[in-house]
């Protein structure tokens, strides 16, 4: 195995407009789960067509090691490059059994007999199906499709698992026994794997990367934890997390992350052009009798805390948290323990 | 290491190329030859000369006489149908759907037969129940409303349907709203639903008019013997007359037939392509209005209809067909079976026809099947701006009249065919690339419709799984279209079992079809041996559409004709 490279990819389809995919570099380092997050239209599933070989870009290319599967002029035909999907869809053979949807790949390739029966046995049992094998798609739950399709990766061993959006049909319950599918799944096999989606909790969770896209380019590359802690512009920034951006007067400092102290002395000498955007995430705000005034504009009981809107003088809006109940209207004071400037 | 540049396409190159010629083949050659010719011989005066024709200004004249009223009938009867079947709440709907859609499958001289058994002073039905008028009165269908009044009973269907199908789309809440707002059924009827379905009434009727323009097997059994020609009746006369001037003559006269089905196919084109309202609303729950104490009398009247148009015709073609001869009253002394056994076991010419029309209605029926499949697939899966013009090539023979068809192969292959030498002119290898023409559009859709249908990413799954483009023909996109490919094979074989009109142009000894023997009997006066072998394919007719009737529920929408 290898690691796959997108070198400067871009895809403009003939329809016109803007191109879908534009001029993105990004290498997935072997054995990696790379999270494509971004909203929809962005061109995340265009990227992960075209790495399966379903669409050409018309610039750029993409390397798997040091072989060439696709650029504009030449590309290696999906049947040929030893991938595997899990489609939003599930896109399991309704004529088939399931034994006969996961054996599918290997009788393809002319795997055949004890051998082929033992290999499907083993992907079945790794997601736990083992006893449905005789089964039809259309007699299986939404989860034991996906599991469905997740074997039919698993039992060639592909170089590179694709996964669109698996989890965009399945409701909340059944997302998080998923997710941990995927994660033993990753870990088990070592294949590299992207993973699309538009659900940055998602993202999160289960990749070792994260690459977050918009309107056809990339923005910003990282670990989830790096991705949190420290996103590239205001659209990341918006994306990650619940944060709220902050017009504060504080281009000239150096440093990034901003505690309360920094905020405040910013504030008190301020040069009006001197404005940036900080992001202010809900737990970073505390409600204390020695802060800045605000007004709650809505409060929405979550169970374990109140989750409130606040207006600031300046008419800009921040997300808090609260454990005691305030109401709609209330004057409170708060302090930004920290920000961190896009 | 394996490449290709394929452009991330799911199709092998030479896909294309082989949907090109087949339609080349099949629809671009046979009409391109027939214009020529038409043109060529319009330049060298063979117009002129045929223009000042009276007896081809009566044909036009007599064609749209016939078949406008023909129209108007077909709108009165089908629309009426599809009005009370869809809005009410009768009773036995898909009963009565099903029995009014029979006529229009039932083949045309066997419907004109049916209906000459039924009326008239030699009709068995009539003298076994003492009714008949009597001998030397005139048959009354020997007309222009005699020929117009079968036109209505044959083409009502296809009013029905194309109503039908604008009704079932109506939105129900519109209704709805309109109920609210205080309207009452009846003015919701005037203020609503008519409007809203009038396209599907004026394009039905522009196809019925067209059905009408085509048809051959009624005006050819009711109007040659009382010399009203229509055109398509004066192209075979002017072949059977064969003579020089014959090819330029029937180019001509074929494309005026196919002048006037333009102009038909053009409105009911331009009419359904402002039937956008479709998206607005809630729609395929069908407004019901409860008839209440007239709900009884509402289905009195279609089921007289039904027995009016479909049992009286067919309980007289089955008397005809049990009477010793033509003329011969239908008593328990006189019943025999004789003219089965007849058109089954004695007669050559009748077994020939069932043999030659089987064998090349399932050559038809199956071999167009491995054609539209990959055309089908082609057409559906390919982003190239020149599918929707093949498509609409691959359409156009079929919306045509036969006959015309039949005429454009003949200019083609009247000749020798070049490099190879051999004539198939008067083989029946004629009529079976006629068929292959004529039936492509029919054995396509069920197929496309399924292609539509189908999931793009269960087949690059299998791309994935390493499946090339053979394998995943065989693995997993046949198997999944099987139905309607299935589907397919049954409405081609049925619709070409009962063909009539291409093959009375292409005939000749040995290579009769059904239709042919039917009306070759008829001709010669053996009415009753020609009942009898129309009782058989009725029969056939019936029993392959509750085959598919049957099959529906796994079938894609509008795969079946007379469902929608």
């Amino acid at each position: 195995m290898a690691k796959l490279i997108l070198n400067r990819l871009s895809k403009a389809f003939e329809t016109g407009g803007r191109p879908a995919v534009n001029d993105v570099s990004l290498t997935v380092r072997d054995g990696g789960f790379l999270a494509l997050l971004g909203p929809s239209g962005c061109g995340k599933t265009t990227v992960l067509r075209m790495i399966a070989g379903f669409e050409q870009p018309t610039d750029g290319s993409i390397l798997l090691g040091d072989r060439v599967l696709a650029d504009a002029g030449e590309m290696v035909a999906p049947e040929h490059r030893n991938m595997a999907m899990v489609f939003q869809s599930y896109a399991l053979w309704p004529h088939m059994s399931v034994a006969d949807n996961v054996g599918y790949p290997l009788k393809v390739r002319g795997v055949i007999g004890e051998r082929r029966r033992k290999k499907i046995q083993e992907a079945l049992a790794s997601v736990r199906l083992e006893a449905y094998a005789d089964r039809r798609p259309a007699d299986l739950s939404g989860g034991q499709r996906q599991r469905v399709a997740l074997a039919r990766c698993l039992v060639t061993e592909p170089d590179v698992v694709l996964l669109d959006e698996p989890l965009a049909n399945l409701d909340r319950h059944l997302r998080q026994e998923m997710e941990e599918t995927f994660r033993e799944f990753h870990t088990r096999s070592g294949a590299t794997m992207i993973y699309v989606t538009h659900d940055q909790a998602e993202a999160m969770a289960l990749a070792t990367d994260v690459a977050v896209m918009s309107e056809g380019r990339l923005l910003q590359v990282a670990s989830p934890q790096e991705i949190y802690a420290r996103p590239e512009g205001r659209l990341v920034g918006g994306l990650v997390g619940q944060g709220a951006i902050l017009r504060w007067p504080a281009a000239s400092v150096d440093d990034r992350l901003l505690d309360w102290e920094a905020l405040q002395q910013l504030l008190n000498n301020a040069h009006a052009a001197d404005y940036a955007d900080i992001l202010v995430r809900p737990q970073d705000i505390e409600i204390s009798a020695d802060g800045m005034p605000a007004t709650v504009t809505s409060v929405l009981f979550e169970g374990e805390r109140y989750a409130l809107k606040l207006a600031l003088g300046d008419e800009q809006t921040l997300r808090a948290f609260s454990r005691l109940p305030v109401k709609v209207g209330d004057a409170v004071s708060i302090v930004i323990r920290s920000a961190w400037r896009l | 290491m394996f490449r290709s540049q394929n452009r991330g396409n799911s199709q092998p190159r030479w896909l294309f190329s082989f949907v090109v010629v087949v339609i080349f083949f099949l629809s671009v050659l046979p009409l391109g030859r027939l214009a020529m010719t038409g043109i060529s011989s319009a330049f060298q005066g063979g117009a002129r000369e045929l223009l000042s024709d009276p007896a081809v200004w009566q044909a036009v004249y007599d064609t749209l006489t016939t078949s406008l009223l023909g129209m108007v009938a077909a709108v009165i009867l089908g629309g009426g149908f599809a009005l009370l079947l869809t809005l009410f709440d009768v009773r036995g709907k898909t009963a009565l759907g099903f029995l009014f859609m029979l006529p229009t499958m039932i083949p045309p001289q066997v419907t004109a037969l049916a209906w000459i058994g039924m009326t008239g002073p030699s009709s068995a039905l009539l003298k076994a129940i003492g009714m008949a008028p009597p001998l030397g009165s005139p048959q009354p269908l020997y007309s222009i409303g005699g020929i117009a009044l079968l036109y209505g009973v044959q083409n009502a269907p296809l009013v029905f349907l194309s109503l039908r199908a604008g009704l079932l789309a109506l939105p129900r809440d519109g209704v709805e709203a309109a109920r609210l707002s205080g309207a009452s059924s009846w003015q919701v009827l005037k203020d609503i639903i008519l409007p809203l379905s009038l396209p599907g009434f004026v394009a039905g009727a522009a196809i019925a008019f067209v059905s009408c323009v085509g048809n051959f097997g009624i005006p050819a059994i009711l109007g040659i013997p009382a010399s009203i020609y229509t055109l398509p009746t004066l192209i075979y006369t002017k072949f059977a007359a064969f003579g020089p001037g014959t090819f330029a003559d029937v180019s001509l006269l074929s494309g005026l037939i196919a002048i006037l089905s333009v102009i038909g196919l053009t409105v009911e084109e331009r009419v359904l392509r402002g039937r956008d309202y479709r998206v607005i609303g809630l729609s395929g729950q069908v407004a019901m209005f409860r008839l209440g104490n007239w709900r009884l009398v509402g289905e009195l009247i279609l089921w007289l209809a039904i027995v009016i148009t479909l049992v009286m015709p067919l309980t007289a073609l089955i008397a005809s067909s049990l009477a010793p001869a033509y003329g011969v009253p239908l008593t328990s002394a006189t019943v025999t079976l004789d003219a089965y056994r007849e058109v089954l076991f004695k007669q050559a010419i009748t077994r020939t026809a069932f043999f030659n029309s089987v064998t090349l209605s399932l050559a038809t029926a199956i071999g167009l099947l491995v054609v539209t499949v990959l055309t089908g697939y082609y057409l559906v899966r390919s982003k190239s701006r020149l599918a929707p013009v093949l498509s609409a090539l691959a359409e156009i023979p079929y919306a045509l009249p036969g006959i015309v068809l039949a005429v454009a192969l003949i200019l083609v292959f009247a000749a020798p065919i070049p490099i190879i030498g051999v004539s198939i002119y008067g083989t029946i290898w004629i009529i079976l690339i006629a068929y292959f023409s004529s039936f492509f559009a029919v054995s396509l859709k069920p197929v496309v419709s399924a292609f539509r249908q189908l999931d793009p990413s269960l087949e690059e799954a299998a791309r994935l799984s390493g499946a090339g483009f053979g394998r995943r023909l065989i693995d997993i996109v046949v198997p999944l279209v099987a139905p309607a490919a299935g589907a397919s094979v049954i409405l081609v074989f049925l619709i070409a079992c009962n063909e009539l009109t291409v093959s009375a142009i292409l005939w000749s000894a040995g290579t009769q079809t059904l239709g042919v023997a039917i009306y070759n009997l008829d001709d010669s006066g053996s009415f009753n041996l020609a009942a009898a072998l129309s009782v058989l394919v009725v029969i056939m007719v019936i029993a392959m559409m509750l085959v598919l009737e049957l099959m529906a529920k796994r079938l894609p929408k509008g795969v079946v004709p007379w469902r929608s």
